[in-house]
């Protein structure tokens, strides 16, 4: 196989790899998100409900499905628990170390899982007032870390891709 | 640092159940091998074979003997063309890199396919990196054959060495490897040609002379040898110069101590492969179809990865479990003490899924999904039914929880 790496996961990762807290489609989602692709070997689907409160929009519910490795079924669970109960402002300002922080640190390699769960909520975030036609104060307009990472990663893919394409085509 | 992982061991816990089958990245020993290597270590032969004192004496016996048990298994050849080195992948770095340090005035192409364990791939990538050969990768098709016809437009006089493995480790394909041999002595007859057997030996006949082969190298631990030892055979009259430099002992082309336990353990494994050789390999392909069969049939959208008729060994299956992720599908067996390898990216040190299924045309998303399954002598059917119970459960469980769906 390829070239092999320790992957010495925290007990919490694998804990929640088992039983995932949050888990599976929100009827009465206001935002449904992806990120990520099978063809990258992970992809996540966040789904959110929102509550309009006078000091802000806050997150009533929040669930998620999962495809990818192990840290990725247990960084999104662990997200989800995150943000639960918080508003949209307070949500935003949670990063990919936070979450692997709060499961009590994950390998390098897996840093890019904690990466697209955020890049989901993010990107989530950002649709639920686009589709409001509101740009809080707080939103900032350039792009987060973390949604750069997740079309960069999604992107390689469809690069990979169209070029076995063009190389199917001239040798067809 | 082992704080960490033994308490992830503490929380996964001791299954009641266990199957092993993922012998492609190493297995257990069993007694009857370790009561030979155990003298070894305090008893006899714990001496240096290259000084003349007792112990020492019997260090080399105990070398000697191992290199004619393993002689007699390739086809009777000279003992004295048997190296030892500390691994498989020490024996491809020495044939592939050795025969480039040898000939690095001559240069020239080395021809490698391009589903070789990366034990193959890097050695000819640095040849051409660091000493001016130029290294090229044969394509195979969906079953991991290469056509005859592809390999004569990649073999020229420019060509100096071949490297293709008998066996596939990961899908399981048996090369017509003699065809290709006489395809490139065709061409060039002083073209060397080394086979990397690791997963060849032990599960179809490897006779150097009838594949005409100039180099082939084998693993110990794929025979349920111990780790750390690998042998190479090295046709007389083919020059190397070994990338490794220090003391020699016995081996002219492997500087360092001779390791005698695990040489001792070799040589015991290779009589028990060679022992009851046919009816162990119709057990294991029994035992094998049924899993294949068993998992194919319950478990829907299955790929097995390979060919599917008399070009695949005996013990490999290797199937791909689509809309879920392989490293994950480890971690629900292994808590199901049913322990595999898939070749998924999440469980590599890049992210790129095994090289091997997508040089035979696999997606990537069809490639993250694989497992790769090894069967023994030592799996008894039981082993094969509690798998076939568990599996079906696993991936089910991970298909619920992904927003993959078919
Ligand atoms: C085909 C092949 N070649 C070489 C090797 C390397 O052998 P070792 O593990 O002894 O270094 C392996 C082991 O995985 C293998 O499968």
């Amino acid at each position: 196989m390829s070239s092999r790496i320790p992957l010495p996961y925290s007990p919490k990762v694998l804990e929640l790899f088992r039983n995932p807290r949050n888990l599976g489609p929100l009827e009465d989602a206001d935002v449904v998100e992806m990120a990520g692709s099978p063809a990258c070997g992970d992809m996540i689907k966040l789904y959110l409900k929102i509550a309009h409160m006078e000091d802000g929009d806050y997150i009533e519910k929040a669930s998620f499905e999962s495809y990818g490795c192990a840290a990725n079924i247990a960084t999104a669970s662990i997200m989800t628990e995150l943000i639960i109960g918080k508003r949209l402002e307070d949500a935003w300002r949670i990063s990919w170390k936070d979450v692997s922080n709060e499961l009590g640190g994950l390998p390098p390699i897996k840093y890019h899982c904690s990466i697209l769960a955020v890049g989901a909520l993010k990107r989530g975030i950002r649709s639920y007032y686009r589709r409001l036609g509101i740009q809080p104060g707080w939103l900032p307009k350039d792009l987060t870390i973390e949604e750069k990472q997740v079309i960069e990663e999604e992107k390689l893919m469809e690069r990979y891709y169209r070029s076995m394409a063009s190389l199917d085509a001239n040798q067809g | 640092m082992s704080g960490r992982v033994r308490e992830l061991l503490r929380f996964h816990g001791n299954p009641p159940k266990e199957v092993y089958y993922d012998i492609e990245n190493s297995g257990f020993v069993p007694k009857e091998v370790i009561d030979v290597m155990l003298p070894y270590f305090n008893s006899i032969g714990y001496g240096h074979p290259a000084i003349t004192h007792k112990p020492g004496w019997e260090a080399l016996e105990a070398i000697y003997e191992a290199k004619e048990a393993l002689a007699r298994t390739i086809g009777n050849v000279d003992p004295e063309e048997i190296i030892f080195t500390h691994s498989g992948t020490e024996s491809n770095n020495l044939a592939i890199l050795g025969y480039a340090l040898r000939n690095r005035a001559r240069r020239g192409k080395i021809v490698v396919s391009s589903i070789e364990h990366l034990s193959v791939v890097f050695p000819a990538q640095h040849a051409s990196e660091l000493l001016g050969f130029k290294a090229v990768l044969v394509p195979v098709d969906d079953n991991g054959l290469i056509d005859p016809e592809v390999f004569k437009a990649y073999v020229d006089r420019e060509t100096v060495l071949v490297s293709i493995q008998l066996v596939n480790h990961e899908i399981g394909t048996i090369q017509r490897l003699r065809e290709l041999v006489d395809i490139a002595k065709d061409v060039n007859p002083d073209i060397v040609f080394h086979t990397d057997a690791a997963d060849a030996y032990g599960w179809v006949q490897v006779d150097v002379k009838k594949l005409n082969v100039d180099m082939m190298t084998i693993s110990s631990h794929k025979i349920h040898g111990p780790r750390g030892v690998g042998a190479l055979y090295v046709r007389s009259g083919i020059e190397l110069e070994s990338p490794l430099k220090g003391q020699l002992s016995v081996e002219r082309l492997w500087p360092g101590v001779e390791n005698i336990p695990l040489i001792a353990g070799f040589k015991k494994a290779v009589e028990i492969t060679f022992n009851g050789f046919d009816s162990r390999i119709d057990y294991v392909r029994r035992l094998r179809d049924k899993l294949i069969k068993g998992i194919t049939s319950t478990v829907p959208h299955t790929l097995v990865n390979g060919p599917l008729n008399e070009y695949r060994v005996a013990n490999n299956a290797n199937i791909s479990f689509l809309f879920v992720e392989g490293e994950a599908l480890t971690i629900e067996l292994s808590l199901n003490g049913i322990y595999v390898s898939s070749g998924s990216a999440c469980s590599s040190r890049v992210l790129e899924p095994s090289h091997v299924l997508l040089a035979i045309g696999r997606k990537h998303e069809e490639a993250h999904g694989s497992i790769l399954f090894k069967l023994t002598r030592y799996h008894k059917e039981e082993d094969v039914d509690y798998t076939l119970e568990v599996l079906p459960k696993a991936v089910e469980r991970l298909r619920a929880v992904s927003p993959w769906k078919p």
